[in-house]
């Protein structure tokens, strides 16, 4: 869960990174009080989730609160690269800056533990910095038990080469980064910039932060701040019903159990659609190990409510499920949903295989559901789908 | 011969006595897994019936393997909890840890298998969120159905588990020699490399199926290993080619950051490297079949 850059603030603020002030408000009004506390003048800044906000304009300096107001106006509702700006930050206006650098700490998949990456070279896409002068960037791993003490923290001014004089308040900055990377559960928290200014002070101006959803359990905090306002209606209802659903721009529903295997259908859909005027998946719904006629009928619901979707494709592969289970859930679905008075009007293709399959296939012949086909290779059943989708577009 | 688990593997199950830990344990039997323990400190000292086979319940895992001489481990335990039995594991020295939880906080998997490091890595860890290893017809550790194919001469490495039970029924009539599913999450115990390396010394795999899926750059690195190392044919199949930039996929690993992590990028990889990757599934059990009839 990436989070915007209000909730980078208030994370680095609860664990002493040292920050501006700054507030996150969504209508423009509001920006008059806040100005006025912080002596008149604001940054007004759109909260987006996408990098390039100053060059769209989403980045507005106000020499007054009504400024402030004026600016906010602009940029609430404003798009940029197609994220629609709902909330913006009014924050303190910056010292003089006199540099600008580059911390972050980080998942390293490669070598399974944590990184550390550094550059005195901040402001600018770390990214080009790495491509064009590698040398300015510094890479230090950090173990995962370990952690981040002053010693480390050292070893990584060091090693980015930080200016003496800023060396002992950037160790600081990096040792509360560390501990707002560790008590959040982060996957990454980064800083960029991290501005010295002219007081000789070091100040994280900007930062990203995306925490692991799968440590929320231990984090109820989490939960405010999911961005529901972002969230497409389609997976937030997934959501709601623990469906893993992710909403696709094509024709062709898919509900699969696996996220390997569902990814893979959606890739042999697309295959497919290349034959039935380019026809492609509209969404990967992993009903996972279970498929219970319930799950069955959640994932149908979603999947039928989407108007983009022409045909469906369930794809399953009965492992430990007996695929008799996932047949009688297919049904059953479909009845739960027509009895609930939902329009189920979509052709159904359906493949099964594995444990059980024949008995699978034949509840489905037998039930003889005007809507379901049968086709029992993943290839043809892909095909199938692709065909309907495009028939009916 | 295969890789890893055999005949002679004694299991142990941590967490056997929870609902899932039950079930599988009863499947594992039924394959012929060799299942000597389950593990519950609240329940030391019990045993559970399994269709008649009595399995003893030890307080730790320590004790399991001194009174069992056990060699495998399982770890079917909730989420919370699993860092900790993974790390009882590793304390313990058993030579395999099999982690099947889903679900798992990664700064907990790097936690363990940076403690795996201390303790100088003779735990060989894998997972987590994976469906296991299973080597037909003489041991199956995890949830993979014992019932799909039969021995053969096969290597499969996978980091889904569905896409593992896809393979395996594709080929079944061929059989395998040793299929490994090692996880979908951003930190995993063993990789695809360790596999390739395991499966080119071992004298009954002919052939290796791995199957890579989009995040990280773990086949692209396999892609290399493989062009230094690998002398048997291996053919491919890479999952994700339609997923969008950002979003999740279903595993927490399975995400394409910016332009890395791209099915494209893997399977270009691999190709440079000399493997034959199939667009589909079944594309990719065809390429397999026409290598070894050749």
């Amino acid at each position: 869960m990436d989070l915007f850059e209000y909730q980078a603030r208030d994370l680095f603020a609860k664990h002493d990174v040292p920050v501006l002030a700054g507030e996150v408000i969504d209508t423009p009004e509001a920006a008059r009080e806040i100005t006025e506390r912080l002596g008149g003048k604001s940054v007004v800044k759109a909260q987006v989730k996408v990098g390039g906000r100053g060059k769209a304009g989403g980045v507005k300096l106000a020499a007054s609160a009504d400024e402030a107001v004026a600016r906010a106006t602009d940029i609430l509702g404003m798009d940029i690269k197609g994220h629609t700006v709902h909330k913006v930050m009014i924050a303190e206006t910056a010292p003089e800056i006199v540099e600008e650098y580059y911390v972050s700490f980080l998942l390293d998949r490669a070598n399974r533990t944590f990184l550390s990456i550094a550059s005195v070279e901040g402001g600018v896409e770390i990214e080009e910095v790495a491509a064009t002068r590698p040398e300015a960037v510094a890479k230090i791993a950090i173990d995962a038990i370990d952690g981040v003490d002053e010693a480390k923290a050292r070893e990584i001014v060091e090693a980015a080469k930080f200016p003496a004089e800023v060396a002992d308040k950037v160790v600081n900055v990096l040792i509360r980064l560390w501990d707002t990377f560790i008590k959040s559960d982060a996957l990454l928290v980064e800083v960029n910039p991290l501005a010295k200014v002219a007081s000789g002070e070091v100040i994280a101006l900007d930062g990203k932060v995306s925490l692991d959803e799968n440590a929320e359990f231990r984090h109820p905090e989490y939960e405010e701040l999911h961005d529901k306002a972002a969230a497409n209606p389609l997976e937030a209802a997934a959501k709601e019903k623990n469906l893993n659903y992710v909403k696709l721009e094509g024709e062709v529903g898919i509900i699969g159990n696996g996220a390997g295997l569902v990814m893979s259908t959606l890739d042999v859909v697309a295959y497919a659609g290349e034959k039935h005027g380019n026809v492609k998946p509209a969404n990967f719904l992993d009903i996972g190990g279970g498929a219970s006629a319930q799950v069955m009928a959640n994932g149908l619901e979603i999947i039928l409510g989407d108007p983009d979707v022409k045909s469906v494709f369930v794809n399953v592969f009965g492992g430990i499920t007996a695929c008799d289970e996932v047949a009688n859930g297919i049904v059953q679905a479909l009845k739960l949903l027509e009895d609930r008075g939902e329009n189920v009007s979509k052709p159904l293709v359906v493949r099964l295989d594995g444990n059980n399959a024949e008995l699978g296939r034949q509840i489905l012949t037998d039930a003889n559901h005007p809507l379901v086909q049968r086709v029992d290779t993943m290839d043809g059943a892909a095909d199938k789908a692709a065909e309907l989708a495009h028939a009916a577009k | 011969m295969a890789i890893w688990l055999n005949k002679d593997s004694k299991v142990i199950v941590q967490g056997m006595t929870g609902s899932t830990g039950m079930k599988h344990t009863k499947l594992m039997l039924g394959d012929g897994t060799n299942v000597v323990g389950g593990v519950n400190p609240r329940k030391a000292g019990q045993t559970v019936d399994f269709d008649g086979t009595e399995v003893p319940v030890f307080g730790t895992v320590e004790e399991a393997i001194e009174k069992t001489g056990a060699n495998v481990s399982v770890i079917f335990v909730p989420e919370k909890f699993t860092k900790d039995a993974v790390v009882e594991a590793i304390d313990a020295e058993i030579p395999l840890a099999v982690v099947i939880t889903e679900g798992i906080a990664v700064h907990d998997t790097a936690a363990f298998w940076a403690h795996a490091g201390k303790k100088g890595n003779k735990t060989r860890i894998i997972g987590p969120n994976c469906p296991g290893i299973i080597t037909p017809g003489q041991s199956n550790v995890g949830i993979i159905p014992g019932d799909i194919t039969k021995p053969g001469r096969i290597g499969l490495v996978s980091k889904s588990g569905t896409l593992t039970y896809q393979m395996m029924y594709e080929l079944r009539d061929i059989g395998f020699s040793t299929a490994v599913g090692i996880g979908g999450d951003p930190i995993i115990g063993t990789t695809h490399i360790d596999a390739l390396a395991a499966f080119q010394d071992d004298p009954e795999t002919d052939l290796i199926v791995m199957i890579g899926e989009i995040g990280g750059d773990a086949e692209e690195r396999a892609a290399a290993f493989i062009k230094e190392n690998v002398t048997k044919p291996v053919v491919g199949y890479v999952a994700g080619f339609t997923a969008p930039e950002g979003k999740t996929m279903g595993h927490a690993g399975a995400i394409v950051s910016g332009s890395s992590g791209t099915a494209q990028a893997k399977k270009e990889a691999l190709e440079a490297a000399g493997v034959k990757v199939g667009k589909t599934p079944t594309e990719t059990a065809k390429l397999a079949r026409e290598i070894l009839s050749a």
